[in-house]
């Protein structure tokens, strides 16, 4: 909303300076966004006037200009503009002056090998507009010498306010005005509407056509016709005004709507009276009817947007945009002027399903003064009449006004107990008068009416918004929270607890840590598993940021490819953040994921190997032991889904439940995502690791006095059999007495024969209460490879 | 008696001579073996007069012991001046790089959201979470923004498709939704914050379509605006680790608090690139805040009468960006490793209310 000091003044008698008013329209609610103050911009420019233009002895088409800057001496000026010559006033920027457009100082030139004093400024040059075919002429009664801001209508500063969208009421010159008015910057001084006394009958009636249902679609409707006008230019200080806010000035009649709306937060519409048949009507749109709007676009309406209608056909969106078969031209001789109220709600919906945004959808989206129907269509007659002539019918309405408020009982003591800060009474009801409310004291209570013009206000909360608002926060004292113990309770949940030790186990491993968007591409969910319907966005940010992740591994895949070509090679990233499994709430988990990207880091002690399957598996354990707070124990199987390499993936689950997966990624996966670098990985739903026992204590500390013993055991078994079956079977084979089993060498060979291959193991075994003679270890090996046999496993000679 | 001293100084230079272990070996067993020299002489100790061998005894022990801890000596010597002359031919490049590790790092998100949890921790919030995905009731309806009411135009929101049971969900545009399901499950005195992703159709230099907001939510007796004053105030000076600071509230709208606020922080930005703050001629947007609106309370199920509240709201990213000086948010989702690498945390770099927040 933007409006200029002089036209505040209008409606506001203040001696505030722009800044001060600035600042007071902050502290109230109404936030200044800019204040534009061209005129002072522009104070190094003045006017000029050019004496003489002749050609330039060394081009065709420059003038050599010797120009009247108000000094001694004339200013010898090259300048290429058509329009430069002789006699005309200019807006001067002498040598040292900043060119707004450029940025850049002006320097004394040499054009061609004459010098140049000074330049005569184009709109452009100034940022005043896209006009460039020419410099500005000043009007005649311009002063040389003096500063340019002035002759160029630039004196008044422009202020622009952000409106939040419960305050219809400040879409208004006016309404900004009252605002301020109450916070005690100045008296508000707006001019009363006179109204228009009507010559003839209106030709033409207006009617609601509404169901009970929907009547309060458009409660109220008056119009009038004029006619004789005569459609031309608005009086050049209202094409200035309008221009100054950014707004086009179109013809007379229609800078009346644009000028009040404006200025009083009113929107009207004006047709062409000859072009519209029969009577006017307000009713729901028909299904599939279409309008023409202004806008020059033909718009399908269903039945919940209003229209105005004549008798053939719709022809404007009621609240949202009149019609272009209808509108104003310069031929137009008879208007009709409708005024009318309607609902912001059904406005809002459907300015948003036509996406249209237009001033009369932003104002009565917001809600506009009911009780201004009738007093704008009057001060759109006095203008049009003024401006146009004609000759103004009696005026015709249909419905009535929507009821007023009702009052709120409101308990002064409010103030205090929600705003945390003491104002008076009599304070708070001269706050609440002065904003327009209507309050009546009755004991400790005040029946408090809005005015009309604020539908937001609905209960005692909002009137001490209001009054506090108005008062000033600055008077708001910290008060602290209570503090129930000295010394502060651990507040985390065990799944926050979790993702955390995850996050910082990886990162201690060397993962750097993403966060990516929680959509990717259709096309790589698919690849993932997901990518159907249900997880689609019906209305994506772009076509490759569509469907909503069934994992973070994609994410990852994709910020790997990127790295890579950007040469960057070995390295591993992760992300824990949601995985989608419908579009559903709570249909979601946190996973954490993970990549091991590269060929092995190139280092002249070899340390360096392909990112393998067995670092998807290394990386993944310790995930999975930070979040369970022990050791891995969950059993492993061979495979996982069709994401990974078939023969070089696993999956961990417990019971039925799967916990994630590891392994190389599918050939066809690395070239979804053009990586030619090995790349493994593995993910962890977190929410299905069971919890961790009981955080607090330890078992208690035994260790053996007892020697541990180490034997070493090689089988050949077949090829194709786990090793890990191996280790358990070895493991059974004494509970109680064997401590660990780990793998130290599998080797397939000649040696061991075809399809087969030999596994060594190293089994520690703890006696816990005496020491193991060398009978006791024989029988024991014994049972180890008893149970090994079991498996076809033959200890290897 | 000469004979002793001499064989005694014969021996000594013998072994002071020897030039490795073997020959210094060589000359112990000469001496000291069974046969040896000295051993020979102590044999005839035996067949000495008492008298004689009192004078003769300590003598022979004596030229015994002496050449056995030169023989000693010796031995060390030429074992360390071995062990020298190994280690001479043992030496390495040192100035070869050391055997390749990856720096891992975590996110400036993940890091920021870990301090502001420490804060807030200590004034006794819980941290609260809930799904992306989210009913449109709980993101917009019981938070007093009904269908159509132009607020939701504040919040451009994406809508997932239709769900096979016809239902049509959003993703929640800011994470108020997580106030409403602790409300709905939690009885007052509530203190909680609600972290995490949220998501708006809008994405330009300074916008991201996904986002992180932190939100805090008191619901007791007696909350006013000053409880929301001072807990702002407090989180700003444990985040931003200054000792004073100074707030601006200014008038706002959201439909789920009345009256609603913004927060500004006095800063100064006269140096370009640089932000200070505590003092300054420069204010510094916060974000929203306000007394919970008395409809939601009741949508939520509890007593506007008994109950009030404050809720404020902030940008996760942007209190990373303000703290760390990153100067994108867009750069947070690109994941670009030299990104990552640069602003990231250390695995270690744990937040802590004693050890300090920042690092």
């Amino acid at each position: 909303m933007k409006f200029t000091l002089s036209w505040l003044k209008e409606h506001l008698e203040t001696e505030a300076d722009v800044q001060t008013i600035a600042d007071k329209l902050t502290n109230i609610g109404l936030e200044v966004e800019s204040i534009e103050d061209a005129g002072a911009r522009l104070k190094d420019f003045t006017v000029a006037q050019i004496v003489s233009a002749e050609k330039h002895p060394n081009a065709d088409k420059l003038r050599l200009c010797m120009v009247n800057a108000g000094d001694k001496d004339l200013l010898q000026i090259v300048c290429g503009a058509p329009n430069a010559r002789a006699g005309i006033k200019v807006v001067l920027a002498r040598p040292g002056t900043v060119i707004p457009a450029s940025g850049e100082a002006l320097k004394i030139g040499t054009i061609r090998g004459v010098e140049s004093r000074g330049m005569m400024c184009s709109a452009r040059e100034l940022l005043l507009g896209e006009d460039h075919d020419g410099i500005i002429e000043l009007t005649g009664d311009a002063i040389v010498g003096a500063p340019a801001a002035p002759a160029l209508g630039l004196t008044d500063p422009v202020i622009d306010v952000s409106i939040t969208p419960n305050r219809g009421d400040a879409t208004s010159v006016h309404g900004i005005a009252r605002d301020l008015a109450a916070a005690g910057l100045g008296t508000l001084r707006t001019k009363k509407v006179d109204p228009v006394a009507g010559k003839f009958p209106s030709p033409r009636k207006i009617t609601l056509d509404f169901t009970p249902e929907n009547k309060s679609a458009c409660p109220i409707f008056a119009g009038r016709l004029i006619r004789n006008v005569k459609n031309g230019p608005s009086p050049q200080w209202v094409q200035d005004r309008l221009k100054s806010v950014g707004m086009k000035s179109i013809s007379a009649l229609v800078d009346t709507t644009n000028l009040i709306a404006q200025d009083r937060g009113r929107p009207l519409h004006v047709f062409d009276a000859d072009k519209l048949s029969g009577n006017l009507h307000a009713r729901m749109a028909r299904d599939h009817e279409q309008v023409l709007a202004l806008d020059a676009k033909t718009y399908v309406l269903d039945s919940e947007t209003v229209v105005i209608a004549d008798d053939s056909f719709a022809r404007g969106i009621g609240g949202v945009m009149g019609g272009e078969d209808t509108g104003v031209s310069s031929e137009t001789k008879n208007v009709f002027v409708e005024s009318a109220w309607f609902d912001p709600a059904r406005v809002a919906r459907a300015g948003r399903k036509l996406g249209i945004i237009s001033d009369a959808r932003y104002r009565f989206e917001r809600g506009v003064d009911p009780q201004s129907v009738l007093p704008g269509l009057e001060l759109c007659t006095r203008l049009i009449l003024d401006w146009c002539g004609g000759e103004p019918s009696d005026v015709v309405v249909a419905g009535e006004l929507p009821p007023p408020h009702k009052h709120i009982d409101f308990d002064p003591a409010l103030v205090e107990n929600l705003g945390g800060m003491q104002i008076d009474t009599d304070e708070s009801i001269r706050i609440l008068s002065r904003l327009g409310f209507t309050v009546l004291e009755d004991g400790d209570i005040l029946h408090v009416t809005p005015p009309s013009f604020r539908r937001d206000i609905d209960g005692p909360a909002d009137l001490v918004e209001e009054i506090v608002r108005i008062h000033g926060l600055s008077g708001v004292p910290s008060v602290p929270l209570d503090r129930d113990r000295a010394v502060a309770k651990p507040v985390l949940t065990s799944a926050q607890r979790r993702a955390r030790a995850v996050r910082r186990t990886l990162a201690a491993r060397g993962f750097n840590e993403c966060v990516s968007f929680s959509f990717i591409g259709r096309d790589q969910a698919k690849l993932f598993g997901g990518g159907d319907d249900a997880r689609q966005l019906s209305n994506p940010i772009a076509s490759d940021l569509d469907a909503l992740r069934p994992s973070p591994l994609p994410s990852l895949l994709a910020a790997a490819s990127r790295n890579a070509a950007r040469g960057l090679s070995d390295f591993s990233l992760f992300e824990i953040g949601p995985a989608f499994q419908s579009g559903m709430p709570e249909a979601q988990t946190t996973n954490a994921a993970g990549i091991i990207a590269g060929a092995g880091i190139r280092d002249w002690g070899k340390s360096g190997h392909a990112a393998d399957v067995f670092d998807a598996k290394a990386a993944m354990f310790a995930g999975l032991e930070a979040a369970m707070g022990g050791p891995m124990t969950a059993p492993v199987t061979a495979g996982a889904p069709a994401w990974f390499h078939p023969g070089r993936s696993g999956t961990v689950a417990l019971g039925p439940k799967q916990i994630g997966w590891f392994g190389e990624l599918h050939p066809k996966i690395l070239a979804a995502f053009a990586l030619k670098i090995p790349v493994s990985a593995f993910e962890i739903n977190l929410d299905a690791v069971p919890e961790p026992k009981s955080r607090k204590g330890r078992a208690v500390f035994s260790p053996s006095p007892y020697q541990a013993i180490e034997r070493d055991f090689a089988f050949v078994v077949d090829a194709k059999l786990a090793a890990g079956d191996i280790v358990r079977a070895a493991k059974g084979a004494d509970r109680a007495l064997i401590e660990s089993v780990s793998v130290f060498d599998v080797y397939e060979g000649k040696a061991v024969g075809d399809g087969k291959k030999s596994v060594a193991i190293a089994v520690r075994i703890q006696p816990k209460d005496k020491t193991l003679t060398e009978a006791e270890i024989e029988a024991l090996a014994g049972k180890i490879i008893a149970a090994a046999a079991k498996l076809g496993a033959i200890l290897r000679a | 008696m000469t004979d002793i001293a001499s064989l005694q100084s014969d021996i000594l230079a013998q072994i002071l001579a020897a030039g490795d272990e073997t020959a210094l070996e060589a000359i112990r067993v000469a001496a000291l073996g069974k046969k040896g020299s000295i051993s020979e002489l102590l044999k005839m100790l035996g067949a000495m007069s008492p008298d004689e061998r009192k004078t003769q005894g300590p003598l022979l022990n004596g030229l015994r012991d002496c050449v056995g801890d030169a023989i000693a000596a010796r031995k060390t010597q030429l074992a360390d001046a071995a062990l020298e002359a190994r280690l001479k031919t043992e030496t390495v490049d040192v100035s070869l790089p050391p055997r390749p590790e990856l720096q891992g790092s975590v996110h400036p998100i993940a890091q920021v959201l870990d301090e502001i949890t420490a804060i807030f921790a200590d004034m006794g919030f819980a941290v609260a979470e809930g799904p992306d995905v989210e009913y449109d009731d709980y993101n917009f309806t019981k938070l007093n923004i009904p269908p159509d009411h132009p607020a939701r135009q504040m919040q451009d929101t994406f809508y997932v498709a239709p769900q096979t049971d016809g239902s049509s969900h959003v993703l929640r545009t800011h994470t108020s939704p997580v106030q409403v399901r602790t409300m709905l499950n939690q009885k007052p005195p509530i203190r909680i914050i609600s972290p995490g992703r949220t998501y708006r159709v809008d994405s330009d230099a300074t916008h991201s379509p996904m986002f992180h907001q932190v939100e805090a939510l008191v619901v007791d007796e007696g909350i006013h605006l000053g409880h929301l004053k001072w807990t702002v105030e407090e989180f700003c000076k444990a985040f931003f680790e200054i000792d004073e600071i100074e707030l601006r509230a200014r008038p706002s709208f959201f439909p789920f608090t009345e009256p609603s606020l913004e927060w500004d922080m006095r800063c100064d930005r006269s140096v370009p690139g640089k932000i200070i703050f505590g003092h300054g001629n420069d204010w510094l947007e916060l974000g929203g805040s306000g007394l919970v609106h008395p409809r939601v309370l009741a949508n939520c199920g509890i007593d506007p009468v008994r109950y009030q509240g404050f809720a404020f709201g902030f940008g996760l990213d942007r209190m990373a960006m303000l703290k760390y000086g990153i100067p994108d948010i867009r750069s947070f989702f690109e994941s670009d490793l030299r990104w990552l690498r640069h602003y990231g945390f250390a695995a270690l770099d744990i937040p802590t209310l004693d050890g300090g927040l920042s690092k």
